[in-house]
């Protein structure tokens, strides 16, 4: 991992994608699994859960350096709604890498909008 | 439903977490993780791990049951069908491992309110430690409630 190195991870989200997240997560907040719920609170429908999304950022952070403990830090804003079956682009950018540790810039976009910005990460190199 | 800033500070007890194998697996399938150090003993074994790894994000998983009791914290009375995810930052430690026992405390860093835009922001901090008592993941959530008065 080198200083201007990039990355990205596509995923599109099923429709059954925020009810497993739901019950491995343990966030069961309707928004996310009920669509008549969602509606009637003003949404246009289900939306992802956040840190589904969040997980698709380390999850490509994690493939670039190798294992899950290279991975030490990441934060993340998040912006809009995450659409069911839309597919998802994480990219990831080397800020610069200090003593073993890239510092990594990234965000998360879907239909050109960014639902994930201002990510910053810490990524051990060799982790 | 007025917005409590007088609670910026409260602590809450700690609960702990026992980090199951097959929840491991269940969280990584339903965020895409292949790596097999999470999903398959063999590999787990085999790269020096006693059991299955959790994902980083599993942090999500062993932080709830602390995390829940501000959120669902009747002295806040946070209108739960209005709250979305604002920000997140976790900062990891050691690796957590199927047969771990995480413990989490939490505390409310900071509540604010945007009146104009009828706004509420919550910000809590989470500090995990294994039964060693290593901090395995210290995190900040900020979640904003919409439609305050």
């Amino acid at each position: 991992v080198n200083q201007g190195d990039s990355f990205e991870l596509k995923i599109t989200p099923d429709r059954y994608v925020t009810v497993r997240y739901a019950g491995a997560g343990g966030d069961f907040n309707p928004i996310h699994i009920d669509e008549e719920f969602a509606q009637q609170v003003g949404l246009p429908g289900r939306i992802l859960h956040g840190l589904w999304t969040m997980a698709q950022v380390a999850r490509a952070h994690t493939e670039a350096g190798g294992a899950p403990d290279s991975l030490r830090a990441l934060s993340v804003e998040f912006r809009g709604m995450g659409q069911i079956g839309e597919e998802i682009t994480v990219s990831g950018t080397v800020r610069d890498v200090q003593d073993g540790i890239a510092t990594i810039d990234s965000e998360a976009t879907q239909s050109g909008k960014r639902i994930i910005r201002n990510g910053v990460a810490e990524l051990k190199q060799g982790g | 439903v007025g917005v409590r800033t007088d609670a910026i500070g409260k602590t809450y007890p700690s609960a702990t977490y026992a980090v199951g194998r097959e929840k491991i697996r269940e969280f990584a399938g339903a965020v895409g993780e292949s790596n097999p150090v999470h999903l398959d003993l063999d590999a787990a074994r085999a790269a020096g791990h006693a059991d299955l790894v959790a994902p980083p994000m599993f942090a999500v998983v062993y932080s709830r049951p602390a995390l829940g009791q501000v959120m669902f914290d009747p002295e806040l009375a946070v209108n739960y069908a209005k709250l979305v995810h604002g920000a997140q930052a976790f900062r990891w430690g050691p690796l957590v491992i199927a047969g771990d026992e995480i413990t989490t405390t939490v505390k409310i860093q900071d509540i604010s309110v945007k009146e104009a835009a009828g706004l509420a922001f919550y910000v809590i901090a989470s500090s995990s430690v294994n039964q060693r008592g290593e901090v395995v993941c210290s995190g900040t959530w900020a979640n904003i409630v919409r439609d305050v008065s």
